[in-house]
């Protein structure tokens, strides 16, 4: 079944023509001749659950905003900078009219009047393509005053980000669309309650608000039909790393993860297996090669002790050294942690310094024992995820692949002529580190 | 806020900036794009920049330094005029990234013109390893592009045209069946 991704690649399905001859817009004028309350039941219905990463039911999230005459607001998160997640870019691109739609029935359901849409700054091509549909949609009376006649009015603005993975973080988006350094926020308040400007803000991914159209279209019971009992729908896939035909994929939800990156990615090249996979982007612990067979949901995921997170799978072979995968995601969470809480600022600089030592063959046994106890400290203890999105990847490497880094560290360490470590650290090597 | 030197930003650069805060309920939400302009009309955040874009905010320039300092787009110190960024997080280092971040840094020398730095996730793994090229996504790039993508870019011609991003269709077959 494909949804979102159905004859993607039409020439002009960017443009309002093409869009509008396919049946564009038609939802939005099905769900603006409907109350705001039946648009949300349909939503609710539907059971779609937030594609960003966290799984959120969509319809509760939009019944959370208070109900009542004040400024409200729709964020669309469009920083998509998960490592390994690449959807909402070609979605964006290539059916920018399909978002706008779905911010439009979105905002109707929740009464929210001003919109945004949050795009990283590195998605030069796709915020054009964004600014181009949304000129065209305000042309045509989509976007504006007294939308279709039906009294609602929303203004939309395509902002852009400008580097910074934090902001993909859904307060930490709020700041930096108030034009501040993009800190994350204690929660409570949600936002829902109090999120841009302190007003009440519903915040959804992309691909979620370009599901609501087809949601309108279908009904929500319709939709619900598709995917597992409690993971309803179509989810786009992003699958790199050690495949033969990385890409992006529109899958129904439950499918057995070897069919996607087997049968649709074409596996890793031959003679090679799958050493480990990251099931949801970089932040989710990896699964490995007896894992295939689980069905591709976020309940399956969860129980397996991963997650879905945003749809990102990277596939690491037989040929890959855990502790290069370890000190890439390290890294990359060091350099994005925007340094506010203790936890997370020092938790992924320690982890760094002690892979690297892992690395050059001065750590001891030890170092793994305290790297895997940083990890639980970070867990829970900061206001946003950041740190864990780090810890819990770290934490299931060294779980599932402790006797690699054993190994590691034993060779390396024979290379540095240390000798065999004897789990006691060597004198003098604390003072270096 | 009133500045203890007269700043004037040009008039070009004002006019953008003011439509950029006519956009939100709050202007100061226009800090980023602001800062974007300034950094177009003067190659980086410099100082220069920092303070006429203050005076047309009405904010102080030690906000927007602090601004501009938390996001990797802006630029906090004189660089060339054109922009390399090579991914070399995880998906694209699987592929090869870090060599070919090295091969491209060896190749542009030292050459002022040219602002290369590897850079985080840029949402391309389906093209890794790749590289955003004064904005323009282009992928997957073997170390024999690279002379190439550097003649591209220094002649002004569109950088590796039958590699560029944009025109790439989507992997899922079936989804144009």
């Amino acid at each position: 079944v494909k949804l979102l991704f159905k004859d993607i690649d039409e020439p002009g399905l960017c443009t309002l023509d093409v869009y509008s001859k396919r049946g564009g817009y038609e939802s939005a004028r099905k769900a603006l001749a409907m109350t705001p309350e039946e648009v949300l039941a349909e939503l609710e219905a539907s059971g779609l659950r937030g594609r960003g990463g966290a799984g959120f039911a969509m319809g509760k999230k939009v019944s959370f905003l208070p109900k009542g005459q004040i400024d409200k607001y729709l964020v669309c998160n469009a920083d998509e900078s998960e490592p390994g997640t690449f959807k909402d870019r070609e979605l964006m691109q290539k059916s920018p009219h399909m978002l706008i739609e779905g911010i439009v029935i979105a905002s109707y359901a929740a009464g929210a009047n001003r919109s945004f849409i949050y795009i990283r700054g590195e998605y030069v091509h796709q915020a054009d393509m964004l600014d181009a549909a949304l000129a065209e949609a305000h042309v045509a009376g989509y976007v504006g005053e007294d939308i279709l006649g039906s009294g609602h009015s929303l203004s939309l603005v395509v902002h852009r980000g400008a580097g910074a993975y934090i902001c993909g973080e859904e307060t930490g988006l709020l700041d930096s669309l108030e034009g501040k350094r993009g800190n994350p926020r204690l929660k409570p308040p949600f936002p829902a309650n109090q999120g841009l400007y302190q007003g009440p803000t519903l915040i959804n991914n992309v691909e979620t608000l370009a599901t609501v159209p087809t949601i309108v279209k279908l009904g929500g019971e319709e939709y619900a039909k598709l995917g597992t009992d409690t993971s309803k729908g179509t989810k786009l896939v992003s699958v790199s790393g050690h495949v033969r035909r990385p890409g992006n994929y529109e899958i129904e939800l439950g499918i057995p993860s070897r069919e996607i990156i087997y049968g649709l990615a074409g596996g890793p090249e031959e003679g090679r297996e799958v050493k480990c996979w990251f099931p949801g982007g970089s932040s989710s612990p990896v699964l490995k090669n007896e894992d295939l067979d689980l069905p591709y949901d976020f309940d399956s995921m969860a129980k397996a002790g991963s997650m879905l997170g945003s749809g990102a799978i990277i596939v690491m072979d037989d040929s890959t050294p855990i502790l290069d995968v370890a000190l890439k995601v390290a890294k990359f969470y060091r350099h994005e942690s925007c340094g506010k809480c203790t936890p997370c600022r020092e938790g992924t600089n320690w982890t760094v310094k002690m892979l690297e030592r892992i690395d050059e063959g001065t750590a001891t046994p030890m170092d793994i024992e305290i790297m895997a106890s940083v990890q639980e400290h970070i867990i829970g203890n900061c206001l946003c995820v950041l740190g864990d999105a780090m810890a819990m990847p770290i934490g299931s490497m060294i779980a599932k692949f402790r006797d690699e880094f054993e190994e590691h560290i034993e060779r390396a360490r024979v290379r540095n002529g240390l000798g065999v470590p004897s789990g006691e650290p060597v004198a003098g090597e604390f003072a270096r580190a | 806020v009133s500045t203890p030197r007269q700043i004037e930003a040009p008039a070009k650069l004002r006019e953008e900036i003011e439509a950029h805060m006519a956009l939100y309920p709050d202007s100061r939400s226009a800090a980023l794009p602001a800062l974007e302009a300034a950094q177009r009309v003067h190659g980086w955040c410099s100082p220069e920049a920092i303070e006429q874009t203050a005076e047309v905010m009405g904010v102080t320039p030690a906000y927007l330094a602090a601004v501009a300092t938390f996001y990797d787009m802006l630029e906090t110190e004189p660089v060339g005029k054109h922009s390399v960024y090579v991914c070399t997080n995880i998906s694209c280092s699987l592929r090869g990234a870090d060599e070919l971040h090295k091969a491209v840094c060896d190749a542009a020398g030292d050459d002022p013109e040219l602002n290369v730095r590897s850079f985080e996730c840029l949402g391309a793994c389906d093209i890794a390893p790749m590289a955003s090229v004064d904005g323009v996504f282009v992928g997957p790039l073997t170390l024999d592009d690279v002379p190439q993508l550097l003649d591209d870019l220094r002649a002004g011609r569109p950088v590796l045209p039958e590699k560029q991003l944009a025109a790439r269709a989507c992997a899922d077959t079936e989804a144009n069946a």
